[in-house]
């Protein structure tokens, strides 16, 4: 795939100087809007002493140390579990017996069509399942259910020729799976597996929603205090920064694992799924690799 | 069975709820999703990093966070809109963020000699990207823009949770009134079926009339 098609050519000088007082232009509007913005937040008090003094007291910070750390051990529970579940249906799916096979193609396209939402709920008002194994459960439904196809599809991008001389060599099919094909897609499906974990971190905070006291949930208790004022706005610039944080972390670490992927000899035979966005999307596809 | 019944105008409103905020999200999506690929390819610097900085702040914001910043947040500043609108922009521009890496994926898609040849026949960047590439580019894009849409649908639920009328808030007043929980969740269920099979349905006839042929 060659690069980005080219759009227009190497500017001359007349479009570089038109270029230039767009760019000046462009900084300038968007200058304005951050001047309007951060007016608005003056304006509306938002940085009064009052509502910025709760984040000093000690109580305050560890609410919300409590909230993070609740907030990574669901994510840390569901991705593992996810991945268990994940590699349990996608063994199912590449089976080769025909109820297996069906069982499996079921559940994954049943759970993956549910917004997770919906599961998570379903899991704690209907089965009255306490708030953190009902959000771990519905996460790991969704999450697994993702990932077996991820990894179904990583197997089936592995070259034809690599089985094949696999059989030929005698191997039998357990043996060419664990040996051949298994490491190969694996290696291949890494950033689109850490791409759903981001999935995974991102959507803990549906536990939010259903009174789960994570990091959000420390939030709101923090931002609805009448005390501090009401502090909404401050909460959400501390909180914000945080989550984002932590997600774009990891996925430039798919990102990382990703193109160091391609350097590596050892997934050549075998299309590469690079960390797409369509890898991060709830509900999204999953990266299909291109066909060889 | 009797649930769905009984309770036909509340599953109604309730599906109807889903179905507008998807609508009316997709609308946005799409809109703001296209205004950002063309900055992230732009020629001016400054829109270029907006672009690229809406995209990767979007793109990892928990869509809760986002609801609740924007549904929460933004009547402190004297912002008082209906929640259905709030939640429109909510979903509107987390999406937006999907669409556009979808759209940009789908230009780079388009082989590089198209543009060099539509520049080399006097076309100025509006021409060769609205007469050459973006018509190429829109053929690949149909796949994941409508896995996104469909993402999309499933995330409207989130709206319900903050007290917007749709499909997943109906719950509560079912459970009120005493129906069985499993099969209100069941015919739930079936309602977001119904609408994301509508979506896959929809952008699959776009694909066989528009498609790649691969």
């Amino acid at each position: 795939m060659t690069a980005a098609p080219a759009l227009y050519d190497v500017p001359g000088p007349r479009a570089r100087r038109r270029h230039a007082l767009y760019g000046a232009l462009s900084t300038v509007v968007l200058l304005a809007l951050l001047a309007w913005i951060l007016y608005l937040l003056f304006h509306t008090g938002q940085f009064t002493a009052t509502k910025w003094t709760p984040f000093e007291y000690q109580g305050i910070q560890l609410l919300l140390l409590r909230g993070l750390g609740n907030t990574l051990k669901a994510f840390a529970i569901a991705a593992v579990l996810s991945l268990a579940l994940g590699g349990v249906l996608a063994t199912g799916r590449l089976s080769d017996h025909r109820p297996v096979r069906a069982l499996a193609t079921l559940v994954v396209e049943f759970f993956r069509a549910m917004p997770v939402l919906v599961m998570i709920f379903f899991i704690f008002v209907a089965l009255k399942v306490q708030p953190l194994p009902a959000l771990v459960a519905g996460l790991t439904l969704y999450n697994g259910s993702v990932l077996a196809e991820v990894f179904r599809s990583g197997v089936h991008a592995v070259e034809r020729g690599q089985r094949e001389a696999a059989f030929a060599l005698g191997m039998r099919k357990t043996q060419v799976m664990a040996h051949v094909l298994v490491p190969q897609a694996v290696r291949a499906m890494l950033p689109a597996f850490i791409s759903q974990l981001v999935v995974a971190l991102k959507d803990t905070s549906l536990g939010f929603l259903i009174t789960y006291e994570e990091f959000l949930h420390a939030g709101k208790l923090i931002a609805s205090n009448l005390d501090y004022d009401l502090p909404f706005i401050p909460v959400v610039m501390v909180i914000s920064p945080i989550y984002i944080g932590m997600c774009m972390l990891l996925s430039w670490f798919a990102g990382w694992v990703s193109r160091r992927e391609q350097r590596s000899p050892k997934t050549e035979a075998v299309a590469h799924a690079p960390a797409g966005p369509g890898a991060l999307l709830p509900g999204g596809e999953p990266p299909m690799a291109p066909e060889p | 069975m009797n649930v769905l019944t009984d309770n036909f105008s509340d599953y109604g409103a309730g599906f109807l709820g889903t179905l507008e905020l998807t609508v009316y999200a997709s609308l946005l999506a799409l809109a703001l999703g296209f205004l950002m690929a063309s900055f992230r390819v732009a020629p001016v610097g400054s829109l270029r990093i907006f672009g690229t900085v809406w995209v990767a702040v979007l793109r990892n914001t928990p869509l809760t966070l986002l609801f609740f910043a924007v549904l929460l947040g933004l009547p402190r500043f004297g912002l008082v809109l209906p929640f259905e609108v709030f939640a429109v922009l909510a979903l509107g521009c987390y999406t937006s963020a999907f669409i556009c890496e979808a759209l940009r994926s789908g230009i780079n898609t388009v082989p590089r000699g198209q543009g060099e040849a539509a520049r080399s026949l006097g076309m100025t960047f509006g021409q060769t990207l609205s007469l050459v590439v973006l018509p190429q580019a829109f053929r690949s894009v149909i796949p994941p823009v409508g896995s996104t849409l469909i993402a999309l649908a499933k995330n409207s639920a989130i709206a319900g949770a903050f007290s917007v009328t749709e499909l997943l808030g109906t719950y509560k007043t079912l459970n009120e009134l005493g129906y069985s929980i499993i099969w209100t969740f069941v015919w739930i269920a079936v309602g977001y079926l119904v609408i994301t099979l509508a979506i896959s349905a929809v952008f699959h006839a776009l694909e066989r009339r528009w498609g790649v042929a691969r």
